[in-house]
């Protein structure tokens, strides 16, 4: 495959994300400022913006990847990722907006009046983010690899340092518009090449997939058939589609993005929006792993089923058109790397530099220590040790890793935010004992699924799918925790809820959950500005 | 009140209740002071608002995990329903993968639209006091 164009693409993509990093400061302070100020961002942009932000490696390549070698159950994981935005918007999409909160251990310090949850949080979202950003330098590293050949860790740590010198100098990601234009781009970069390769395919007489070692490719079009090696289909499938569904709300730069709406009225209106334009991207991404069906019935030596989406044009199309083609999804493929990857890193560095760093940090210069110091030091780790650990975790999909991250996101928040919005008898107690059971169950079955090896059989299932026990459980011992220790029930509980679920026209006093907000969980330095 | 034929009417009088403090506490009180205070009044309002937001969100939930949840059971129940084609694609791929995303649009439309009603239909009850 010619490099060039690819290279050409991969490179402006970085440069242009580094040059509106370097404009950033100056931008955001007139562009986001003004818009929160004067809370003119529409729910059409906002929600542009979240989709920006949240289409990522698993996403782009690994979807096509799963379909490619997986077959018809895979479709499962798009439509999991989009229903998970319908879940959030009914159950916490107006009261989180409502409740103030920038992050999420921001939330459950407000609502829980505890500073030991709180700590908690910081420590779970360090887990997710971690997680999620480790497909995001092993998809980087594929890419680059599929288009010029140089070894995995390259392209990782492109992503690395472009995404790091962007969130020091507290760029890109404060730009609402920035990252709505992204989505758009990501949507260009998908759906442009998927018409011309129908048009193509269409043209050749519409081939039939062709899946060596099985008749016409039954089993693989067939859902449920266990295609692949995959052993107890139906549990995996319900498991992966629990986990998706309501592990987005738990996403930690998912709830920053609901801060920049003006109210919850406009919350649930830009997550509406944000369902029709995932549902718009997600049309795209399985029809790549279809036509690989087709044209490259066998992956060459060495290549990963990942990397289908960026070799696809070639095969189909030798010549300028194809490598065109995929240059335009290798280019797409880094935004949505780069996007993701630096919401992911804003958030985490925040946590560290917060919940986990500061504190540190003042004990040992007496205080003296300066919060954007902290904070650049906090992306610096925030960033290293997924980048570490993609280099040494192998064999594991994009989309099965953030598959993963969802599993944790939701044993652990989606049982503290759902409950925390919707009852009154959660007590500080029982949601720390949820958090732990949760947080540590579906991460034993994380570590021991990524760097453990237990692959087969029901163990294998259980812990490669964990959401399915994982989730219940956390949410039982939430609850009879919880009423075991009525005594524990915080109490700015009742004016918690009026803050959380009362419209905002009317004049009541939500003071209890601002007061909180305003003492402890003002935005972390390096990211100043509310979006 | 006054059919009090040609003649020009009496001399009006001005009628007080011994109790004047009983007859103003009523719309001095706003609705939103009770939920402010938690009086029982207030939490009444304030749990039917959320009685009814969540009885909303979880009949979207369960009404999509129906027809979403229900796909792979339809799949294992009726094994011919993977063999139908639309045109060049199996039934299966066409539903998982274009079907589902208008639907889910149209749950989330649904919600928002009758979320909004809720809170009007709440902002109305208690500012109109």
């Amino acid at each position: 495959m010619n490099a060039t164009y690819g290279v050409i693409a991969i490179t402006l993509v970085c440069l242009v994300t580094l040059g509106i990093g370097a404009f950033g400061l100056r931008l955001s302070r007139t562009t986001s400022d003004f818009y929160v100020a004067s809370r003119t961002v529409s729910p059409r942009w906002n929600a542009s913006a979240i989709g920006g932000e949240y289409l990522s490696a698993a996403s782009f390549l690994g979807i096509a990847g799963l379909v490619y070698s997986l077959g018809a159950d895979m479709l499962w994981f798009p439509v999991g990722y989009t229903v998970g935005y319908l879940v959030l918007l009914v159950l916490v999409a107006a009261p989180l907006r409502r409740s103030g909160a920038y992050t999420l251990p921001d939330f459950a310090e407000a609502r829980l009046e505890s500073g030991v949850v709180r700590r908690l949080c910081a420590v779970l979202v360090l887990g997710v983010g971690w997680l999620y950003l480790l497909p995001q330098f092993q998809g980087a590293g594929l890419a680059l690899q599929t288009v010029t050949g140089a070894p995995p860790w390259v392209g990782g740590l492109v992503v690395a340092v472009v995404v790091l010198a962007n969130v020091v100098a507290g760029g890109m990601r404060s730009i609402t518009l920035v990252q709505a234009v992204q989505y758009w781009l990501k949507l260009t970069a998908i759906s442009v090449p998927a018409f011309v390769l129908l048009w193509l395919w269409t043209r050749a007489g519409q081939p039939a997939p062709h899946v060596p070692g099985s008749i016409s490719g039954h089993e693989w079009s067939h859902p449920l058939s266990g295609f692949g090696g995959r052993e107890h289909p139906v549990y995996a499938t319900y498991s992966t589609l629990l986990a998706l569904c309501f592990g987005t709300m738990g996403l930690p730069h998912v709830v920053v993005r609901f801060y920049t709406n003006p109210d919850g009225r406009a919350a649930r209106r830009t997550t509406l929006v944000v369902v029709g334009l995932l549902g718009s991207f997600y049309l795209f991404t399985p029809l790549y792993g279809v036509l690989g069906r087709i044209y490259l019935p066998q992956l060459p030596l060495g290549a990963r089923a990942d990397s289908v989406v960026l070799m696809l044009p070639a095969a189909m199309s030798p010549g300028l058109l194809g490598e065109l083609l995929s240059a335009l999804l290798a280019g797409g493929a880094f935004a949505a790397f780069l996007s993701t990857a630096s919401g992911l890193t804003i958030s985490v560095a925040g946590v560290i530099d917060q919940d986990l760093l500061r504190r540190r940090l003042g004990a040992l210069t007496g205080g003296d220590a300066a919060g954007v110091q902290g904070f650049r030091l906090a992306a610096v780790v925030a960033v290293a040790v997924p980048y570490l650990l993609s280099l040494v975790s192998g064999g594991i999909g994009l989309a099965d890793t953030v598959g993963l991250a969802f599993a944790v996101a939701a044993s652990t928040f989606c049982p503290l935010l759902v409950l925390g919005v919707w009852w009154r008898g959660l007590s500080t107690v029982g949601a720390t004992a949820g958090l732990m059971s949760g947080g540590v169950l579906a991460m034993t079955a994380v570590l021991l699924t990524v760097f453990g090896g237990v692959r087969s059989g029901w163990a294998g299932a259980l812990l490669s799918q964990p959401a399915a026990w994982t989730v219940p459980i956390a949410f039982a011992v939430t609850v009879i925790v919880s009423l075991a220790t009525p005594s524990r029930v915080p109490r700015g509980t009742a004016r918690s809820m009026v803050r959380l679920h009362t419209p905002e026209d009317l004049a009541l006093d939500r003071s209890a959950l601002a007061r909180d907000r305003s003492a402890h969980a003002a935005p972390p330095q390096g990211d100043a500005s509310p979006r | 009140m006054s059919a009090n034929g040609p003649q020009p009417p009496p001399r009006r009088v001005r009628v007080t209740s011994p109790r004047r403090d009983a007859t103003l506490r009523g719309p001095v009180r706003p609705l939103t002071a009770e939920i402010d205070e938690r009086t029982g009044l207030g939490e009444v309002y304030m749990a039917a608002l959320m009685r009814a937001q969540l009885r909303l969100g979880v009949s979207v939930l369960l009404a999509t995990a129906v027809l979403l949840g229900g796909l792979p059971l339809l799949f294992l129940a009726v094994p011919g329903a993977s063999e139908v084609r639309v045109g060049p694609a199996p039934l299966p791929w066409l539903a998982l993968g274009v079907m589902v995303y208008p639907v889910v649009v149209v749950a989330a439309r649904y919600y928002v639209r009758h979320s909004e009603r809720i809170e009007r239909d709440f902002t109305d009850l208690v500012a109109r006091r």
